[in-house]
């Protein structure tokens, strides 16, 4: 059989019918099952990404049928170098996330069966909404995807989980619609430009007055922001990954917070160049106040859940800078960026679970001296927290600077502020590892018991990963670099010449 | 003088005089046939005979004709597409009234009283219900192909009248259901007075009753101004009444609540089915080109409807109002497909009323099987914890509550995309934000009944689902797989419509 994206989008939907057959109360069998399918699709992954050809810049296992001809909306899915990593990341994320929350499901509203279901519903979508080349499909892709999202986190989290998916959905929804809004002006202006079409590079090609440039742009960005998030769209994440369970966040926060990081790449610049021209300088300082607001916020909390949440809205502050500088290094950067900060994402969240599953409580102030009860699992958290403040030597490093070398070489200011993002970093990474770490082991603490070789085999990918990339990005970057390149160029923008330094 | 009989083409006619002969043939079965059989044979008579009815305005799709009736009735392409929605949805409504536990045993009797507990003991069944219902499905058929304003005025009445009936028939709660009764069938009384009232002022304006008549003197542009408009207006509000946009919509969530909910589930669907096709015709034949003095003010309704219906819907406790005021925000989209003036408007008019119409008839459906030992339980409440005890059937109402909230993949969505991406091609940008909007504020409430069901724990007092009935079974699956499959495979029915979907005149 030939590999394609559609097969790959059907062996998890496969994998969850499978699930659906199965009786109840078989819980194992069902985590079996789920983690045979999500790496059968890791392997395939693989396959495309070891056959897709990294030069090209033409969209490749392109797939293209009629779907609902009279609105000239295709199934359309292709790949090019930055959504191919980000499905990479998806489906490498997806075994890791089912192994290392194997009893996740347990504390759920439901059966495990049907917690592994959504999660492959899940990741069916996931990789359609990076895939989709038609703007409808991916619209779809990306409203239909909160669904399953919002159950697993209403129907299998912890605290306050039904409020959370409310505020999640609710914030998702809303800018979806004006998404749509957008989508219905660019599908009637497509119908007055010779004829109804949904194809991304059709539509690229449209003649548009820069107001309506702009107010569909707007349409786009907002829905993008709030799933990215950008502050000020932000504040359903922290109860969102607060309440959900650790795997969950992981997906929520790795996963689909990306589509929003993606479609700001691939639709709100390949289609409005000239509103996303207008808009840059805006966006630009709505990145460096997340970068700086999501760093002080993490710096205050006492949750460790909320604490991952809002350094997540930090670096997604640098993703976004990264895209706006409309350099070649910000870009390749920022794409770079997003799969590794699934990887620490994953590493942390991961970790942070084990760690409240084994104590009770996901108060930072509650753990102390881990480092001599449970030293694998303290080595892990310290380990995740060195990636995630983006550690020379750890993958998240290579991507932070090339964000900021592609930003300082057109907005200097924001770079300089952004830089000071990476010493808050340092803040809020290493008071909790201290607090939780080090010190005297405190009560309740004594008898935790260090990570099971499941645990370890979970995490043992994601330290590999991370600690490869850190030191030869080079694998990734040469698939990144041509497709950045040529959203760059589509643009308009040539690199600026560095003023001060002469020369790369 | 003389008198010359009128030449009917009984062809075209002929669904419309299917479902006269049976609501006729019903009444004699009421006479004729002993109490224990009368459920039975009614039934089967009357899904009998819309199933004819179906057969044939299948056989004459595609033939037009505006002399079928002297001029006073008008078969095209939309009168074929609406005519089958209106079939459709009326069968599997009918699936929904046999379920006796919805009807009183005794209409006529007094609530409370020794006759009525008498008539709940020997088992009598209100059998009539059967022929009201196809009395009225005749009045919906005829309503959107009308070509006169007599006509259409006859056919309003023929719908309406049988349902000012059916909503006071309620077992449970009857004072309720007689209230809602009344209330429907003395605004229905205004809102007819108001149609006849404008009605005469178009007639005063060009001198005919015809909408051909009508027609040609708006076009000419002869007429007195002033009576055009006070005639559109007066029309407008006796329909805008029948689809229940504000600010005519006051009777719809008492009449909802009030009515057994098989009624409910058939007004709500296909009468909503005929009154958009009635007000489509009119609007895209007669009045369109007078479209500067009336596309504003139904703009500015369309816009109130939606926010209207979704805003209030928030506050609702009981899913039978929630469901009123949404449909009440649905008359709004709808309003925007009759905005649009175009023929990707009149497809996705079509489109999104059978869809919608089949998702209520299956949301209803659900509602009348969440009970407790006294009947059906509205009260939202009690609904906490349902997707625990009945997943199924939890799973099957969230499914139609994300169409209504048009989540992609269901019916709902490619309802709304086609029929805001219409309104915004004709130029009505305010209406689709204003769309767009209130589905999100729509969702909030949608999302919480499903919040209700999923994420909360049941009250004591908990409410049990009964195990459904075939026929109810049936129109429960088939809602069910119509809205999924309209949401991932629409293409083939709107294909289907665009082919058909052409006003002649």
């Amino acid at each position: 059989m030939n590999i394609s994206l559609t097969l790959l989008m059907a062996l998890p939907l496969l994998g969850a019918a499978v699930l659906a057959a199965l009786p109840k109360t078989n819980a194992l069998l069902a985590k079996q099952i789920a983690f045979g399918s999500t790496i059968l699709v890791a392997l395939t992954t693989i396959a495309i990404a070891v056959s897709f050809e990294r030069d090209n810049i033409n969209l490749q296992f392109v797939e293209s049928h009629q779907w609902i001809p009279s609105f000239g909306i295709n199934y359309a899915v292709g790949l090019d170098g930055i959504s191919l990593v980000l499905i990479l990341m998806t489906t490498l994320l997806a075994p890791i996330v089912v192994l290392a929350g194997w009893n996740e499901s347990q504390s759920g509203r439901w059966s495990t069966k049907t917690f592994y279901i959504l999660i492959l519903i899940l990741e069916m979508m996931a990789i359609g909404v990076f895939a989709a080349t038609d703007v409808f499909l991916f619209y779809v892709f990306f409203e239909a995807m909160l669904v399953p999202v919002y159950f697993l986190i209403g129907g299998y989290g912890t605290g306050e989980r039904s409020a959370a998916a409310v505020k999640f959905l609710l914030y998702s929804l809303f800018g979806g619609l004006l998404m749509l809004a957008s989508i219905i002006g660019l599908y009637v202006l497509s119908g007055s430009q010779g004829g109804h079409t949904f194809d991304t590079q059709a539509l690229s090609q449209l003649q548009m007055s820069s107001t309506t440039q702009n107010l569909l742009f707007l349409g786009f960005f907002i829905a993008f922001a709030i799933k990215a998030p950008l502050w000020p769209f932000h504040t359903w994440l922290p109860d969102a990954a607060d309440s959900a369970t650790p795997g969950t966040s992981v997906l929520l926060l790795g996963v689909l917070d990306k589509v929003g990081t993606f479609g700001m790449i691939r639709y709100c610049l390949t289609l409005f160049p000239d509103a996303t021209k207008t808009f840059t300088p805006t966006i630009i300082v709505l990145s460096v106040i997340s970068i700086v607001y999501g760093a002080f916020l993490a710096i205050g909390q006492k949750d460790i859940k909320r604490l991952i949440a809002f350094t997540s809205i930090s670096h997604f502050g640098f993703i976004t800078m990264g895209i706006f500088a409309m350099t070649s290094q910000g870009h390749s950067g920022a794409t770079l960026y997003m799969f590794n900060h699934g990887f620490s994402t994953a590493a942390l969240f991961l970790v942070a679970g084990w760690m409240i599953s084994r104590r009770g409580s996901s108060t930072i102030a509650d753990f102390g001296g881990l480092q001599r009860v449970t030293p694998v699992l303290a080595w892990a958290f310290f380990f995740a927290g060195m990636s995630s403040l983006a550690l020379p030597g750890l993958s998240s490093f290579v991507s932070e600077f090339l964000v900021l070398v592609g930003t300082y070489t057109r907005y200097p200011v924001a770079a300089i502020i952004a830089t000071f993002g990476i010493v808050l970093a340092a803040l809020y990474i290493l008071i909790p590892v201290q607090r939780a770490l080090h010190g005297p082991t405190t009560a309740g603490n004594e008898n935790l018991s260090d990570l099971t070789l499941r645990e370890k085999v979970a995490i043992t990918p994601v330290v590999v990963i991370i600690l490869f990339l850190g030191f030869y990005p080079s694998p990734l970057l040469k698939v990144i670099n041509p497709a950045a390149t040529h959203v760059i160029s589509q643009l308009g923008f040539s690199d600026p010449a560095p003023t001060q330094l002469g020369g790369k | 003088m003389t008198f010359s009989a009128p030449i009917l083409n009984y062809t075209i006619l002929s669904p419309i005089l299917i479902i006269l002969a049976g609501a006729l043939i019903g009444v004699i079965i009421e006479a004729f046939v002993s109490k224990a059989f009368r459920p039975l044979v009614q039934l089967i008579l009357t899904v009998g005979t819309l199933l004819l009815a179906l057969v044939q305005v299948f056989r004459i799709r595609g033939t037009e004709s505006v002399t079928a009736a002297m001029g006073s009735v008008i078969f095209d392409g939309p009168g074929f597409l609406l005519q089958t929605a209106i079939l459709i949805i009326s069968i599997i409504s009918v699936f929904l009234i046999a379920d006796n536990e919805n009807f009183t045993a005794l209409a006529a009797a007094i609530p409370g009283s020794v006759e009525e507990q008498e008539s709940i003991q020997q088992g009598n069944k209100v059998t009539e219900v059967y022929p009201l219902t196809l009395f009225a499905v005749a009045g919906m058929l005829l309503f959107p192909i009308s070509s006169d304003l007599i006509t259409l005025f006859v056919a309003l009445e023929m719908l309406s009248l049988p349902l000012y009936l059916m909503a006071g028939l309620s077992r449970r709660r009857r004072l309720l259901s007689q209230e809602a009764a009344l209330k429907y069938f003395l605004l229905g009384a205004f809102s007819s007075a108001f149609f006849l009232f404008g009605a005469a002022y178009l007639y005063g304006y060009s001198g005919d009753i015809t909408f051909a008549g009508i027609r040609d003197s708006v076009v000419g542009g002869s007429g007195n101004d002033i009576f055009l408009l006070i005639g559109i207006a007066f029309v407008s509000i006796g329909l805008l009444f029948k689809v229940g946009a504000v600010p005519f919509h006051a009777w719809s969530p008492d009449v909802y609540q009030g009515a057994p909910t098989a009624v409910t589930a058939f007004m709500a669907a296909a009468t909503k089915v005929a009154a958009f096709g009635a007000m489509l015709r009119i609007f895209y034949t007669v009045f369109a080109n007078a479209q500067w003095s009336w596309t504003p003010l139904l703009s500015g309704i369309a816009i109130i409807t939606m926010l209207f219906g979704s805003f209030v819907a928030i506050a609702q406790r009981d899913v039978k109002r929630m469901l009123a005021y949404s449909s009440i925000a649905h008359a709004g989209f709808l309003l925007a497909g009759v905005i649009a003036l175009n023929k990707a408007g009149l497809s996705a008019s079509i489109f999104y009323l059978f869809a919608y119409g089949i998702a209520t008839v299956g949301a209803f459906a659900v509602v009348t099987l969440v009970r407790d030992s006294s009947g059906e339980v509205t009260d939202l409440n009690r609904w906490a914890g349902l997707g625990k005890r009945s997943p199924w059937v939890a799973t099957v109402f969230a499914f139609f509550l994300l169409a209504f909230a048009g989540i992609p993949l269901t019916s709902g969505f490619i309802g709304k995309f086609s029929i805001f991406s219409a309104a915004y091609e004709s130029g009505a940008k305010g209406v689709v934000i204003a769309g767009v909007l209130s589905s999100a504020i729509a969702a909030f409430f949608y999302i919480r009944v499903i919040v209700l069901m999923f994420f909360t724990d049941s009250h004591e007092d908990a409410t049990t689902v009964v195990i459904p009935s075939v026929l109810t079974r049936i129109t429960v699956i088939f809602s069910f797989v119509i809205t999924v499959a309209l949401g991932v495979y629409p293409a083939p029915l709107i294909d289907f419509i665009n082919k058909f979907a052409t006003f002649i005149r």
